[in-house]
C-alpha cells in the first residue's frame, strides 16, 4: 500500500520533466557503450569469418642451429641438411591443446631439393587440401592434383623448366604428371614444386619426416600468444612463431578500437554519473522540506536513503533497458557501415542486456550516494525553517 | 521502546531539566533558551504562548527531538532523549511524536491517504493493516471520501486535518503542533481547536505553539515564555 519505493515512485512521477532528462542522459552512455561492445563483436566476428583468407598465422619448425632457409620471411632450419626433423605424429598433437577450438588448418610440409632435367629445384610436400585452405589466393592453370603422381608448379619453375599443365617429369627417379601451374603469387612459392606430402617424403627417403607446420589460428578471447605458447608445450622439440601479417595487423587495428571504446565509454559514462549526481543534488534541494518531514516523522537517515537509492536505481534500470535497446538499434544501423559485413539480424544477447542493465543501475546508484548521505544528514529544523 | 518503560507511571511524561540553547551565528551567540525546566503530564493539553523570538519554536523542536540542547536534559517516558544516537532518536520521534507542522507541509505529490500513512511506511505493519489504521484516523478527522485527492485538491481547513491525521495515525502518546491555526480562516481555526479538544479529553497529550489567545481556552495548561525564559505557568 505504502512503502518506501512508493514514495520514489511518485517523485520521479511528479518531477517527469526532469526524470526525462536524467533519463536521457544516462541513456546516452549505455547507448554509446552498448553499440561500441556491438561493433567490436562484428569486427571479431568479421576478422573471425575472413580468417582463411589470410592463411596461416603461426609455423612450426624443428629447434636447431643449423644453417636455415628462408621461406615466407621466416628462417626454416634443417632443410639442406639432416638437421632434426619434425614428425608425422607431431602433427595430431596439435590439435590436443587447450584451445584447440581456435585451430583452423593444420598444414604440415616437407622441404628438400631436388634436381629435375639437370636443374636444382625446391620440393615441397603437402596435404593439398589443408594448403589450398591456407592459400585461398592461388590461382591455378590447370587442376589441383587428384592423386600422389601428380604435382603443382610454382609459376618461376614452370618457366625454368618449360613445363605446363599435363607435362610429365621425372623427380628422384619417379615420373609425375603436372595437373596444374600456379598464377604468379609474388611469393616464394613461385619458385616450389608442390608435391603430395607422402610421396616427397618417399621420393627424398625421408618418410614420416615434416620440414614445417603451418597452422592458422583465431582467437576471439585469447592472444595468439596464447595459442603459440600452448603449442610449444605439446612440441618441446619445435620452434613455434607467430607471423606477424594481415590478419595481425588488422586484430591490432580491432585492439586499438577496443582500447579506444573502453577510453569513450568511459568518459561517456563518466559524464552520465555527472548528469545524474547534479540532478539528483538539485533534486535532494528542491527537497530540503520534504526530507525535513521525513525525519521528523522519524525516518531514520538510513530510509532517506534508500528513498533516494531506490530512485537512482528505478532511473539506472530505464536507463539501462531503453540504452541497451537504443544501443542494439545503433550498432545494427552503423555496424555494417563500420565492418563491411552485411547486416546481419537482430540478436539480443542476454548476456550484453544484463551488463548494461546492471551497469547503468550501478552507475545511478554511484552517482546518487553523495547527494544521498547529504539528503540523509540535513537538518530537519533547517529543512523545516517554518517550524 | 515504549511498553517497557511506561511501568514508570509515577514518573511525568515529558521531564525538561535545566535546558539551555544557544545559537552560534558567526560572531555573537544568541540565548534561545534559558534554564527552562518544565514537567508535563499525561493527558495534559500544553499550550506554549509568546512573542516571536521568545524561543517557543526551539523549545518545541528540542521536544520534538530535532534540535540537540547546549545543555540540559530531555526525558520523555524516562528517556533521555538526547542520548540516544542520531537513529535511535529518529526511532523515538516515530514510536512517540506526532507533529502537526506550520501550513501543514503535506507531500504534494502523495494523495491524502498516502500522506497520512507516510509514518507507517517505515513500520512492520502490513498493507492492510496500514490502510485500516489512515481509513479510521481519516473517517474520525471528517475526511472519509477525499482518501484519493492530492493536497492541493483541498480547502486550507482539509489539509490542517490531513496533516493531523498523519501526526495520529501512528497513536503516538505526544501529539506536537506549531501554530495548528496559523495558515486558516477563523471559523476553520475554531474547528481545528476543538477537535484537538476533543482529541485531548479522550486521553491525547498534546503541547501546541501558538501566539494566538484564542486557542488557549480548551488548554490545560499555558506556559508563557519571554526571551528564552518561562515567565508564566498556570
Amino acid at each position: 500500500m505504502m512503502r518506501l519505493k512508493d514514495i520514489s515512485i511518485n517523485n520521479l512521477r511528479r518531477r517527469k520533466g526532469k526524470v526525462f532528462f536524467l533519463i536521457l542522459g544516462l541513456t546516452i552512455g549505455i547507448t554509446t557503450v552498448v553499440t561500441l561492445i556491438s561493433i567490436t563483436r562484428m569486427m571479431n566476428d568479421d576478422i573471425s569469418r575472413k580468417l582463411d583468407e589470410f592463411g596461416a598465422n603461426i609455423l612450426i619448425i624443428p629447434r636447431s642451429d643449423d644453417l636455415s632457409l628462408s621461406y615466407g620471411g621466416m628462417n626454416i632450419a634443417g632443410v639442406s641438411i639432416d638437421a632434426q626433423m619434425l614428425k608425422d605424429s607431431d602433427v595430431p598433437k596439435i590439435r590436443q591443446i587447450e584451445v584447440r577450438e581456435n585451430i583452423s588448418t593444420v598444414s604440415p610440409k616437407l622441404i628438400g631439393v631436388v634436381e629435375i632435367e639437370g636443374k636444382r629445384v625446391p620440393l615441397m610436400g603437402v596435404h593439398f587440401e589443408e594448403e589450398l585452405r591456407l592459400k585461398k589466393w592461388w590461382k591455378i592453370h590447370g587442376d589441383t592434383p587428384k592423386s600422389p603422381e601428380e604435382v603443382l608448379l610454382g609459376n618461376e619453375v614452370a618457366i625454368r623448366l618449360f613445363k605446363s599443365t599435363g607435362d610429365t617429369m621425372v623427380v628422384n627417379g619417379k615420373s609425375v604428371r603436372v595437373s596444374g601451374v600456379l598464377d604468379e603469387t609474388g611469393s616464394q612459392d613461385d619458385f616450389l614444386i608442390f608435391g603430395d606430402l607422402t610421396f616427397v617424403q618417399g621420393a627424398m627417403k625421408k618418410a614420416g619426416a615434416i620440414s614445417l607446420i603451418e597452422v592458422s589460428a583465431f582467437c576471439n578471447t585469447c592472444p595468439i600468444e596464447e595459442i603459440v605458447k600452448q603449442i610449444s608445450k605439446k612440441l618441446p622439440h619445435a620452434k613455434v612463431t607467430a607471423i606477424k601479417q594481415t590478419l595481425q595487423t588488422k586484430m591490432e587495428a580491432l585492439d586499438h578500437f577496443k582500447k579506444f571504446s573502453v577510453g569513450i565509454s568511459i568518459i561517456i559514462l563518466l559524464i552520465g554519473g555527472l548528469i545524474v549526481f547534479t540532478n539528483m543534488m538539485a533534486s535532494v534541494n528542491e527537497r530540503k522540506r520534504e526530507i525535513g518531514i521525513f525525519r521528523a516523522i522519524g525516518f531514520r537517515k538510513s530510509h532517506i536513503v534508500r528513498i533516494i537509492f531506490l530512485e537512482a536505481f528505478i532511473v539506472g534500470l530505464m536507463a539501462g533497458v531503453i540504452g541497451y535497446i537504443f544501443g542494439l538499434g545503433v550498432s545494427h544501423i552503423i555496424g555494417p557501415m563500420l565492418t563491411g559485413m552485411k547486416s546481419s539480424k537482430l540478436a539480443i544477447d542476454p548476456l550484453l542486456a544484463a551488463g548494461a542493465i546492471t551497469l547503468s543501475a550501478l552507475i545511478g546508484i554511484l552517482s546518487s550516494a553523495y547527494p544521498a548521505i547529504h539528503a540523509s544528514k540535513m537538518d530537519p529544523t533547517a529543512a523545516l525553517r517554518a517550524l | 521502546m515504549r511498553s517497557a518503560l511506561c511501568r514508570r507511571k509515577s514518573m511525568s511524561l515529558i521531564e525538561i531539566k535545566k535546558l539551555n540553547k544557544t545559537y552560534d551565528s558567526g560572531e555573537e551567540c544568541v540565548l534561545a533558551l534559558c534554564d527552562v525546566d518544565l514537567n508535563i503530564e499525561r493527558g495534559e493539553f500544553i499550550s506554549v504562548m509568546g512573542p516571536s523570538g521568545s524561543g517557543k519554536s526551539t523549545l518545541l523542536t528540542i521536544l520534538g527531538g530535532l534540535n540537540h540542547p547546549t545543555r540540559g536534559e530531555v526525558v520523555v517516558d524516562d528517556i533521555p532523549i538526547y542520548k540516544l544516537p542520531l537513529e535511535k532518536l529518529a526511532d523515538f520521534r516515530r514510536e512517540y511524536l506526532g507533529f502537526i507542522f506550520q501550513s501543514f507541509q503535506l507531500i504534494p505529490y502523495l494523495n491524502v491517504i498516502e500522506n497520512v500513512m507516510l509514518p507507517l511506511t517505515i513500520t512492520e505493519k502490513s498493507n492492510q493493516e496500514q490502510k485500516k489504521m489512515a481509513e479510521e484516523i481519516l473517517e474520525r478527522i471528517g475526511l472519509k471520501g477525499k482518501e484519493r485527492r492530492l493536497p492541493d485538491q483541498l480547502s486550507g481547513g482539509e489539509q490542517e486535518r490531513v496533516a493531523i491525521a498523519r501526526a495520529l495515525v501512528n497513536s503516538p502518546p505526544i501529539l506536537m503542533a506549531d501554530e495548528p491555526t496559523g495558515n486558516l480562516d477563523s471559523k476553520t481555526g475554531k474547528e481545528i481547536i476543538e477537535l484537538f479538544k476533543s482529541l485531548n479529553e479522550e486521553g491525547q497529550t498534546i503541547v501546541m505553539v501558538t501566539h494566538n489567545p484564542e486557542n488557549t481556552i480548551f488548554s490545560t495548561r499555558t506556559i508563557s515564555l519571554k526571551d528564552g525564559r518561562v515567565e508564566g505557568n498556570f
